[in-house]
């Protein structure tokens, strides 16, 4: 009997389970699940929360309801992973051996990372909206604001979700605007980047976005550290930014115990072939989601996307088969704009986010790259979606691979 | 791709001015590289850095971050963006003959 081991029952662990189960056979392979944690936070949501639009019901909802009941289910931290010796020893002493894994740990922020950001000021005028305790705090803070400085800042790429810090901008900008204030706000999008976003045709049309929303865009700083005591963020080269809020996006980072396995990089994420999804140092590890170091946008949505290669890619390993190069770093992403309208932008490894009309082509019914209501909708239904359908495995009418098809090159 | 000639030597570079190849970085090449970024001189700092950069990028195959720099290169970031300002990753890729830095989506 052979034994898949599964390490995270977040999005992309989950989604595997549930895709693995129902077809591999029981009498040749049992599968095991390791997570440490029992609630599953939907976290697409978390960017709603800070003006009252989820709460924290909305976002949360227990692991145990989406995992097949045909597995083994571990609850506990991991200590370490020994890929040599293809076994993991969890914290309380337990070894799991294991034919094949699938590492899916994810990723998360480390505010420590920079100095003066997790000091007394955290969560008082300094938040995270990644974390459902940023979220709620932030939430607290906002609905008694009467106005000041709001300073919106990536600390370091790459982020889970890229697209989500310009939407808390652009859903601040709406919702002081629905409480009367606007004029007392003043907005700053303050970026590493060289503009609003990394590829041009879609850094120029959300940067012009920014523009007509009052949004300052302050491209190209690095931050060094915050002056808490001063409500002032600094660059390494000493540029320093007021700020009466600070909203942060903190250096994201893959899990401690890929970093006590030395197994990551720098960030802890894990060398991961961009195509297979196998590991580049252990044949039969495969990685997906926010654990790996690809260049693809860190989130669920292409975490979905790579499922689907990685389905095939099991079995294909199982089966002692060559692998597929079937992931093509597909993302698609709704960007909620504010006032009832979202963008949507869909793009791979090397074709940028262009205009056009998704999924059906000439059809849609939703817009590339373009503001509609529709692609409000689109998002808005996409919870719906992620607790019904998405982790559950099923299929999604969005295809793995990237197509041109509708797409208009400028 | 266009070619381009640095210190006697003709060598194919990107639209930005990376080399293409790594290999055919000379030491004479890092000074004039670092011309074309605004760098007049290149002092011993510059060196480190760049010496790290090439040392690290044959082991590990891909041109180490700013945070590789400081963790295993022991170099701070403050002193990186006093030496390449405004952009270090990207600034001394190019000195050290590596190509651009990959940001992330």
């Amino acid at each position: 009997m052979k034994h898949l081991l599964v390490l995270g029952g977040g999005t992309a662990g989950t989604m595997m389970v549930n895709k693995l189960a129902p077809v591999l056979d029981k009498n040749e392979w049992r599968i095991t699940l390791v997570d440490e944690y029992e609630t599953h936070y939907y976290q697409p949501g978390f960017l709603f929360i800070p003006w009252g639009i989820y709460n924290k019901q909305d976002v949360i909802k227990p692991k145990r309801d989406f995992y097949p009941s045909d597995i083994d289910v571990i609850m506990s931290t991991i200590e370490v992973i020994e890929p040599e010796q293809n076994r993991v020893k969890l914290s309380d002493g337990k070894i799991l051996n294991y034919d094949m894994m699938i590492i899916a740990t994810g990723s998360k922020i480390n505010p420590a990372e920079t100095e003066g950001m997790k000091e007394e000021k955290w969560h008082k005028n300094i938040f995270d909206f990644y974390t459902i305790e940023g979220a709620m705090a932030l939430r607290n803070f906002i609905k008694y604001w009467e106005g000041g400085k709001m300073v919106i800042n990536i600390t370091e790429m790459p982020i889970k979700c890229p697209v989500a810090p310009l939407e808390f901008a652009f859903l601040s900008d709406w919702y002081f605007t629905e409480q009367g204030i606007r004029d007392k706000v003043e907005i700053e999008y303050v970026t590493p980047l060289p503009g609003a976003f990394t590829k041009p045709i879609a850094s120029r049309f959300l940067g012009d976005f920014l523009e007509k929303k009052n949004i300052k865009l302050t491209a190209d700083y690095s931050i060094g550290r915050v002056d808490h005591e001063n409500n002032k963020i600094v660059s390494w080269e000493e540029q320093a930014i007021d700020y009466d809020v600070l909203v942060t996006i903190p250096t994201n980072m893959g899990s401690d115990v890929i970093a006590r396995s030395g197994m990551g990089d720098d960030l802890n994420f894990i060398p991961t072939d961009p195509n297979t999804l196998q590991s580049k140092n252990f044949e039969n590890i495969f990685i997906i989601g926010d654990a790996t170091d690809l260049p693809s946008s860190k989130a669920g949505s292409v975490a979905h996307l790579q499922a689907d290669v990685l389905f095939e890619n099991i079995q294909r390993a199982m089966d002692g088969r060559p692998l597929k190069k079937g992931f093509d770093g597909h993302a698609n992403c709704f960007i909620e704009s504010g006032f009832g309208k979202g963008i949507l932008i869909d793009f791979n490894y090397k074709v940028e986010p262009l205009p056009g009309k998704f999924p059906l082509p000439g059809v849609g019914p939703f817009s590339l790259l373009e503001e509609t209501r529709m692609n409000h909708w689109g998002k808005m239904t996409f919870r719906w979606v992620y607790w019904n359908l998405l982790l559950k495995g099923a299929e999604l009418p969005i295809e793995a691979q990237m197509t041109m098809a509708g797409k208009k090159r400028q | 791709m266009a070619e381009l000639t640095i210190a006697g030597k003709t060598v194919e570079v990107t639209e930005d001015g990376f080399l293409v190849n790594p290999d055919d970085w000379t030491k004479e090449m890092a000074p004039e590289l670092a011309k074309t970024e605004g760098i007049e001189e290149l002092n011993e700092m510059h060196w480190k850095v760049i010496d790290f950069m090439r040392a690290d990028y044959k082991e590990k195959g891909q041109i180490p971050t700013i945070r590789r720099m400081k963790n295993a290169g022991g170099i701070p970031i403050k002193e990186l963006y006093n030496l390449f300002p405004q952009g270090p990753a990207k600034k001394a890729a190019k000195a050290a003959g590596l190509g651009k830095p990959q940001g992330c989506i």
